[in-house]
């Protein structure tokens, strides 16, 4: 079947069939007039034929709803840009030689959740020896001095730290982000690191679940790295980054 | 020889049955177990004895019953701390200089605090009343204290005989809006859908303030500050929600952190239930200093007791970071720390909420198996505690749709053992704090498979020499060997070598160290004194000033 690239709809069974589902709670008491208010917003979201097959009672008058529609709107594809982390990701022995190699001395990388958060999932899925998922975290990598400073580290600590064991770079974990709190918290580090002149040596680098490259760019940072990220894809950028730095 | 063990089964879990022991395990083992545990927690509190803390004596003064800020919104209870700490004065404790305040002026210990904050009294420059009336009246004092808790724990009772409360496993859920008056509705919400227990995340980063902050709070990240006025506020929202679903609805906060003790008391004074208060967790997540949060912990489990508090430890934690199959046995050993350091503290089993948690690789091959023999292990060896069950936290990705049924296995496993306190897994873990829908489906879910699924347990036993079998002595094993290596080389020391979670800290490290003070000649704390009398504990050697605080 031709897929027409500039109009692309959601696929239920049927190509173009536009089919979304949905759940969502509405602060309203349970019964059909709620039915009929999740019914009226769904369509005013751009879905036709709204149909709520389950709705529940949440007590103190809310009610939950499950919905399906049919997306009306299409995104051309064909137009979409999405900036990403461009480096060649190698593996695990590859990067180590790379930094014998090309580079010529261990590499200084310090971790860390900051601020008030207290999440470290994360940033220990990147560094811990054991790493995550099969893959080595940056502490095993005998190229790579790596200092996970944990959680709800203070940016100036982080940045006092940085200039004692001269770091290479610094991976900044954000998990918490309500009101915009990791916002805040990642662009006072890099004021920080621009304050004391060390924007050109250090390389910035932050992740989380609600981190992207593109917004990581927007803060100052070189890269951003999202859910599912590993020490290999941290890593490999980080070594490209600092050899581009050295001017190849 | 493994022995058959045949446990009375205590707790009101179902009907009244004697609970066979699902899996062969060695008494002999369990008993080395606990008996290295004992001499571990043996040496900790000689180590606590020797101290007090600013949080201890903030806690002093609150259940001396003040409260309040000053014109700089700093707790009263704060400035009165660090006006004697300033001046060098602890190391007798805050208790002789207030009390010796309250003599000399003819005022409440709450009227002596706003002076002292006006700048109008130094309690180092009165007169001094001598030991003997200080102790009388401090004994005094304390007693009046201590009755409001006894009145709470006695409305609880009162409260649970006419509503009951849920079936065990108690469903416990979280609300975390930052808004005290947004948690009422969203908690309210719960208890209406089916939640027994409903636990107010704090803010971040409270853990490492060093104060309560003051009043009804309507701004946290991640969650809501612990404030007493908050807890009043909440309470009262449970207690409606209680009487209409006939249903007693449990409220549970975080004594942990630099105010661990003086949350224990703000919690008692207000009727809380459950409360988080495991120092191991404060030093290993919360890079709080280990001797602080000791000796803080020490104190603020005798009042948690004294309260009808069940407090939940945090060893579920130590398999976010260490590796839930290889470190599963550090869960068991510090179950076992956990339990002897409470009993230290005259808390007893029921009141003992052991944590441990269902997080092992979804992606491993017969990872159910060992998390039913990690399960049923902490089952058999703490008949007697209702112990908290974690939900899947690390291996949550944002596919709500597999995490609905990694939570779904999860009750499953908790239903099967016995376990008491299921916190129940959310399937927007990792995403964001639940929304009240997430909760009503994390609840629907438990609610099914508890139901469905309500005496399997019974129907159980792990056949011998199998795989679940093998699996439950190994981590037994493995947590003896370690119990055994902690006590030759100290609780402290080990914690420094990052036996536990794969965290190392320093002795000297940390938050809040310059907070601990050593006792001296005369030290006072008529708290104490009387929680230890009333919870059946030994007094402590040496640090009181003679006889006179002997209570009537």
């Amino acid at each position: 079947m031709e897929v027409d690239m500039t109009r692309i709809k959601p696929y239920g069974d049927t190509m173009n069939d536009g089919v979304v589902q949905l759940s969502f709670s509405l602060p309203v008491p349970y019964g059909e007039e709620a039915r009929e208010a999740a019914r009226q917003l769904v369509a005013k979201m751009g879905l036709e034929e709204p149909q709520v097959y389950h709705m529940a009672d949440l007590g103190e008058s809310f009610t939950y709803f499950i919905v399906y529609g049919k997306c009306k709107h299409t995104v051309d594809f064909t137009s979409i840009h999405v900036p990403k982390v461009e480096s060649e990701v190698m593996t695990f022995e590859e990067i180590n030689q790379f930094i014998r190699e090309r580079i010529g001395r261990k590499l200084v990388v310090l971790g860390a959740c900051t601020g008030t958060d207290a999440h470290t999932v994360g940033i220990d899925a990147i560094m811990n020896m054991k790493g995550y998922n099969g893959e080595y975290g940056l502490e095993r990598y005998p190229e790579i001095e790596a200092y996970n400073l944990g959680s709800q580290v203070p940016n100036e600590q982080l940045l006092a730290k940085a200039i004692e064991l001269d770091a290479d770079a610094l991976l900044v974990s954000q998990v918490v982000t309500q009101k915009g709190v990791h916002i805040a918290n990642l662009t006072e580090l890099v004021e920080l690191v621009e304050a004391e002149g060390l924007r050109e040596k250090l390389i910035l680098v932050c992740g989380g679940p609600r981190i992207t490259h593109e917004m990581a760019l927007e803060l100052g940072y070189d890269a951003g790295f999202g859910p599912g990220s590993l020490a290999p894809d941290v890593a490999s950028f980080i070594v490209h980054e600092i050899v581009r730095r050295n001017g190849g | 020889m493994y022995l058959l063990l045949q446990l009375l089964a205590k707790t009101d879990w179902g009907e009244a049955t004697i609970m066979e022991a699902k899996l062969n395990i060695d008494l002999e083992v369990v008993k080395r177990a606990r008996q290295a545990a004992k001499e571990i927690a043996s040496d900790v509190d000689q180590m606590v004895a020797a101290h007090t803390t600013v949080a201890i004596e903030r806690t002093v003064l609150r259940l001396f019953g003040i409260d309040g800020v000053d014109h700089e919104q700093v707790p009263l209870p704060n400035v009165v701390v660090d006006d004697l700490l300033e001046k060098e004065k602890l190391g007798i404790g805050v208790t002789p200089w207030l009390i010796n305040g309250v003599l000399q002026t003819g005022k409440s210990p709450q009227q002596v605090a706003e002076l002292i904050a006006t700048g109008d009294l130094d309690l180092t420059s009165l007169p001094w009343s001598g030991d003997e009336a200080i102790a009388q009246k401090g004994m005094e004092l304390a007693q009046i204290g201590l009755q409001r808790i006894a009145e709470n724990r006695k409305r609880r009772d009162e409260l649970i005989k006419r509503l009951g409360t849920g079936k065990k496993p108690y469903l416990y859920v979280i609300v975390a809006t930052g808004d005290i008056y947004e948690d009422a509705i969203q908690g309210k919400s719960a208890a209406y859908q089916g939640a027994d227990i409903i636990a107010v995340i704090r803010s971040t980063g409270q853990s490492l303030i060093d104060y309560v902050p003051y009043g009804a709070t309507r701004e946290g990240y991640g969650g809501t500050y612990a404030t007493q006025e908050n807890f009043r506020i909440m309470r009262q929202a449970l207690d409606e929600a209680g009487e209409e679903v006939g249903r007693y609805i449990r409220l549970c906060n975080y004594c942990s952190g630099l105010c661990m003790p003086e949350i224990a008391a703000m919690g008692a004074l207000e009727r809380l239930d459950v409360m988080l208060n495991d120092a191991l967790y404060g030093i290993l997540f919360r890079d709080i200093n280990m001797r602080r949060t000791l000796i803080d912990q020490s104190f603020s489990r005798m009042i948690n007791s004294y309260a009808g508090v069940i407090i939940n430890t945090g060893e579920d934690n130590y398999l976010t970071t260490a590796d839930a199959v290889e470190a599963a046995h550090t869960v068991v050993a510090s179950q076992f720390i956990n339990e002897q350091l409470a009993l230290l503290s005259g808390l007893p089993p029921e009141q003992m909420g052991l944590g441990h948690a269902f997080e092992i690789d979804p992606g491993l091959e017969d990872g159910l198996l060992l998390e039913i023999a990690h399960a049923q292990l902490s089952r058999q060896l703490f008949p007697d505690a209702p112990l908290k069950y974690m939900p899947p936290t690390k291996y949550m990705t944002g596919n709500i749709f597999k995490g609905h049924v990694q939570d779904a296995m999860f009750n499953l496993v908790g239903m099967l053992t016995g376990q008491e306190i299921q916190l129940l897994g959310m399937m927007t873990e990792a995403m964001h704090t639940p929304h009240i829908h997430d909760r009503k489906l994390a609840i629907e879910n438990a609610q099914y498979i508890f139901n469905n699924a309500r005496h399997l347990g019974e129907e159980i036993l792990f056949r011998p020499g199998g795989r679940i079998e093998r699996r439950a002595q190994e981590v037994l094993a493995k947590a003896v060997e370690m119990l055994e290596e902690v006590r030759r080389i100290g609780l402290l020391t080990a914690i420094e070598r990052g036996m536990l979670a794969d965290v190392k800290r320093p002795q000297d490290g940390g938050r809040g160290l310059s907070g601990v003070i050593s006792k001296e000649e005369g030290y006072f704390n008529p708290f104490e004194t009387l929680l230890r009398e009333r919870l059946g504990l030994a007094p402590r050697e040496g640090y009181t000033n003679g006889s006179g605080y002997d209570s009537n």
